[in-house]
Formats: structure tokens, C-alpha cells, sequence
């Protein structure tokens, strides 16, 4: 910033600043609206209209939220400084189950997006099965693979898949068929084809479906720690609910927020790092 | 040597809305030798990029049979490299992965890539360009990534189809004089495809002028006028003539069978 606004004469040095004041003043704005809401619920949390157990004030959860990390005075009892351990299991799951819904999303839609006849042989099948909510599979999950780390995978594996699957085959299906000749004149066999033309020209739209994907991992796998596993930030949020301990509820859900944020910003920022020749904007311009 | 044999070649294409066939290239023989600079010239439509297709191997003749170097043409091939309309380079590569995109499928090491790329790159003129996404380049940079992209494969015979279409003039006109500089040094064979009477007596060695669809050679003559070409020339303005009188005989024909 200063160096440009060293170079720049005064009027437009005024105007560099105006722009900072600017910038600043639309920061504000944005906090607005959030500040309001914390301070409204904290007010009415203690205004007493409600007892304190069925609203617990912002402090509250932060206290909980605090102690469950940090383990600072015990008002969680037996989840005093236990969060990290949760939060592993969780997004261990998490990982797992949405790891293994890229890999064969990403193989199984590249086939229907390429060859007919895979087309014919599979899609009507996983047609059937998509519109089936993957948290009704949770008896069956529980059946098969027991109580533990297996049926939330499951159920993880389910949720992601689809999105992935669904936006590779659209991405296989709209690419460029230039690119696909341009390949086959310069000698690529069908499988390097697939490798090194169709997967990468389809990257953009399977990364809109990974994106979906993680979103909804997470969902499943909080909904399989409530039913089906003994341990998750979903179990805890569940197990609060039963001994009434609504802060707690409050402190799982934050966690389960920022921990599918932070999931949801890897994710981008894996992408963008790989998609970056899409975002590179012409500096050589239209001289040519 | 005949380096490209065309004999008896046919293609219809089956209009699926419509439930007929129609006739794009019509019984089209033509032999071309090593080294050899063909323009295919012709009306859009007429059927000149189906021919070049099917030389290329993306398409296969409904009749007849292609030979490039005495061997049958059955599919695309690195014998052959193709320059398309589009620059068709794979967006996600930076310049020298896309010049030596053919050398990757080969399994070369990235090092051995790199090396063989940058002379060709130096060609037709990207040197400092190599780190560049094609979305950062013009569209004659592109183009010429294109060409690098080709001459790589050390191809027999480079098929082009338009390549400069998308071009504005003076683009053009520097593209197609580092075209010829790089045909004779390399002294390939090439095959290029244009609609441009002007472009085809710039840079054909030989002219072969099509017809409009069904598509037949109508005339197919040499032309040497030595290089670099005045396009004022006598003999320029004669070939043109010649060509012009052509398209306007076949336009008149056409209209009469309206």
C-alpha cells in the first residue's frame, strides 16, 4: 500500500486513503449484525424471562466450550478437556468416509462419463439408490458393522459419494472433445486419456462436488454419533442433551461449525491450489 | 514418394433429425508428395476439414482408403500431427507441458521434457513464455503453441486446419511468414486447410481448390512463385485470377441448379 501511495501524487493519495476508510467501515458493518445477535441472546439469557437451563447465555457456552478444550475448572465434568479427542474421532470418520467416497465417486463417474456401455451397466442401479436418504441406511449400518468407527464411515461414504459422482460425470460429459482428438493425435492410449485429459479437464466441476461432499459428511457423521458410536463431538452433543446440559449442546454444535468450516477451507485451498491456471487472469493481455 | 495417398475417398454423414444422408465429400483422389505445402482451399461447408479429419484419423472414409507413408490410415496418430482451429491446448498445462505434452505420454523424465521443449518453443518465438498458462496468452501466442506443440512430434505430414481464422490480419500475416520460414527449415509435409484465396497463394506450394459440398478437388495446380511472396506480384494476380474465375464459375453453376 505505501509504496503505491508514495508514487502517487496527493490526489490520488487522499483517495487511496478514503478507499482504507472504506474498507474499514464495510468490516464494521459486517460485525454489526453478529455483535448485536451475541449481545441480544446474552441479555435475554439473563434477563431471567427464561430459565437459565433452556437458553444459556454465550458466556456459558464459552465456559463450556473452554473447559471441554482446555479442561480449566471442570464445569463439563467428565468432558473437562476431552474436545480434541472428540474432535479426532470425528473428523477421523470424517476423512475416512469422504476419502474413500472420492476415490471410487471419482473412478465410477469417470466411467458413466466416458463409455456408454458403463453408462447402460451401472448408472440406472446408483440412479435407484441416490434418492434413498443415506441417514435411513443408519439400521442397516448398525447391523452390519456393529457400534464403532465402521457404520459412521459407512453412512459418511454414502453421503459424499453421490455429490462427487454426480458432478464427475458432468464433468467428463462437458468437456472439450477437441482436447480428448488433441490427446489421441499426440498417441495417448484410451487409459492415458482418462489420466491425463479427461480427469484433469473434469477437476473443476469434481471439485464443486468435493466441496458439496464434505458438507455433508459432516452432517453424517454427527447423526451416526448420535445413534451408532460411543465417542465424536456428535456424541457428546447428544449425551449433553440427556443430562440437560444445553450449553454443552451449544458448545457441540460451535465445534461441529468451525470444524466443518476449517474442512470446507482445506478443501478450497487444496483446490485452488490445483486449479490455479484457472484463476490466472491475462497479465500479457490481448496484444496478440 | 507419395507421402499422402487419397484414393476414391467418400464421406457421408447421417442426418439423424432430418433421417437422410448427406454427401460431404464427394470421390476425392489426390496424391501429395514429401515435402510438399498443399492448401486445400474451398467454401465454408464444403467439406475441406472433413477430408483433413479423416486423414488425421478422427474420422473414417464411408468409401475409399488414406495411406500416409504407405501405411493405412485407421486412427490419429503421432505420424501425424495436427494443428486445429482452436488452439486445443490443455488448459491446466503451462506452455513447455503443453509443447511436450507427446513426449509425456511417452514416458520422457520431466528434465528430458523441458529440454526437447524449449528448442521448439524458441521456433516460433515463446521463449519466456514456457511457466505461462495458455489462459494468459493471446490468441496467437496460443496458436503458436500449437504449432511448437506439433512440430515436436516430428511428425511426416502436419494437417492444419484454419489455424489462423481467429487471427486479425496483421497477426495473421506474421504467423503465416514464420509458418513458411519454419517449413522450409523443417521441410515437412503440410497439409493446410483455409477458405482464403489470399492465404492459400501465401503459403501452398500446391493449390487444390474444392468445390462446394458435395466437396471435390475442382483444380489442383503447383504453385512456385519463389519466397517471400509479393502478394502484388503479376503472377500472384494471375494465380488469383485463375482461382476467382473459378469460384465465381462454380457459384453461377450452382445458382442455375437452384
Amino acid at each position: 500500500m505505501q509504496t503505491v501511495s508514495q508514487s502517487l501524487p496527493g490526489g490520488a493519495r487522499v483517495a487511496v486513503r478514503q478507499a482504507w476508510l472504506e474498507r474499514g467501515r464495510s468490516r464494521l458493518e459486517r460485525l454489526a449484525v453478529p455483535v448485536l445477535l451475541l449481545a441480544g441472546w446474552e441479555v435475554i439469557a439473563r434477563s431471567g424471562y427464561l430459565p437459565p437451563s433452556l437458553l444459556p447465555p454465550p458466556t456459558a457456552v464459552l465456559h463450556a466450550l473452554g473447559d471441554w478444550t482446555l479442561g480449566i475448572d471442570g464445569t463439563t465434568q467428565d468432558y473437562s478437556g476431552t474436545w480434541a479427542r472428540h474432535a479426532l474421532s470425528s473428523t477421523w470418520r470424517v476423512l475416512v468416509g469422504f476419502g474413500l467416497a472420492a476415490l471410487a465417486g471419482i473412478a465410477i463417474g469417470t466411467a458413466i462419463g466416458w463409455s456408454r456401455s458403463v453408462e447402460k451397466a451401472i448408472e440406472p442401479t446408483l440412479q435407484m439408490l441416490r434418492p434413498i436418504p443415506p441417514v435411513s441406511w443408519i439400521p442397516l449400518a448398525i447391523i452390519w458393522f456393529g457400534i464403532a468407527d465402521k457404520p459412521a464411515i459407512f453412512l459418511v461414504f454414502l453421503g459424499a459419494f453421490f455429490p462427487i459422482l454426480m458432478n464427475t460425470i458432468h464433468g467428463v460429459r462437458t468437456i472439450d472433445r477437441n482436447l480428448v482428438r488433441a490427446a489421441s493425435m499426440m498417441g495417448a492410449s484410451e487409459r492415458q486419456l482418462l489420466w491425463n485429459v479427461v480427469v484433469p479437464a473434469a477437476l473443476p466441476s469434481i471439485s464443486a462436488g468435493l466441496r458439496i461432499a464434505i458438507g455433508s459428511a459432516w452432517m453424517l457423521t454427527v447423526t451416526a454419533e448420535m445413534v451408532a458410536v460411543k465417542s465424536g463431538v456428535g456424541y457428546v452433543l447428544w449425551d449433553s442433551y440427556y443430562f440437560l446440559r444445553y450449553d454443552m449442546v451449544i458448545a457441540a454444535m460451535v465445534s461441529i461449525g468451525l470444524l466443518g468450516y476449517l474442512s470446507d477451507w482445506a478443501i478450497k485451498g487444496l483446490m485452488g491450489r490445483v486449479l490455479r491456471w484457472q484463476r490466472t487472469t491475462t497479465v500479457h493481455g490481448r496484444e496478440g | 514418394m507419395a507421402e499422402i495417398a487419397i484414393r476414391n475417398v467418400t464421406k457421408t454423414f447421417h442426418d439423424r433429425a432430418r433421417a437422410r444422408d448427406i454427401l460431404a465429400v464427394d470421390t476425392v483422389n489426390l496424391t501429395i508428395a514429401d515435402h510438399d505445402f498443399v492448401c486445400l482451399l474451398g467454401p465454408s461447408g464444403c467439406g475441406k476439414s472433413t477430408l483433413l479429419n479423416m486423414i488425421a484419423g478422427f474420422e473414417k472414409p464411408s468409401t475409399g482408403s488414406i495411406e500416409v507413408g504407405g501405411a493405412r490410415v485407421e486412427r490419429p496418430g503421432a505420424d501425424r500431427g495436427v494443428v486445429f482451429q482452436q488452439p486445443t491446448l490443455m488448459p491446466w498445462l503451462d506452455v513447455a507441458d503443453n509443447v511436450a505434452f507427446h513426449l509425456k505420454l511417452k514416458g520422457v523424465r520431466r528434465r528430458g521434457r523441458r529440454e526437447q521443449a524449449q528448442s521448439f518453443i524458441d521456433l516460433v518465438g515463446l521463449t519466456g513464455f514456457e511457466r505461462h498458462f495458455p489462459s494468459e496468452l493471446s490468441g496467437g501466442m496460443n496458436q503458436r503453441v500449437g504449432i511448437a506443440r506439433a512440430l515436436l512430434m516430428n511428425p511426416r505430414v502436419i494437417l492444419m486446419d484454419e489455424p489462423f481464422a481467429a487471427l486479425d490480419a496483421q497477426t495473421k500475416m506474421e504467423m503465416q511468414e514464420e509458418l513458411v520460414r519454419i517449413w522450409e527449415r523443417i521441410r515437412c509435409t503440410i497439409v493446410f486447410v483455409t477458405h482464403s484465396v489470399d492465404e492459400a497463394l501465401v503459403l501452398g506450394s500446391r493449390i487444390a481448390v474444392m468445390t462446394r459440398r458435395p466437396g471435390r478437388i475442382r483444380d489442383d495446380f503447383a504453385f512456385d512463385l519463389p519466397r517471400p511472396r509479393d502478394v502484388t506480384s503479376p503472377a500472384f494476380n494471375d494465380a488469383k485470377r485463375r482461382i476467382l474465375s473459378l469460384i465465381r464459375d462454380e457459384a453461377a453453376t450452382a445458382r442455375r441448379a437452384a
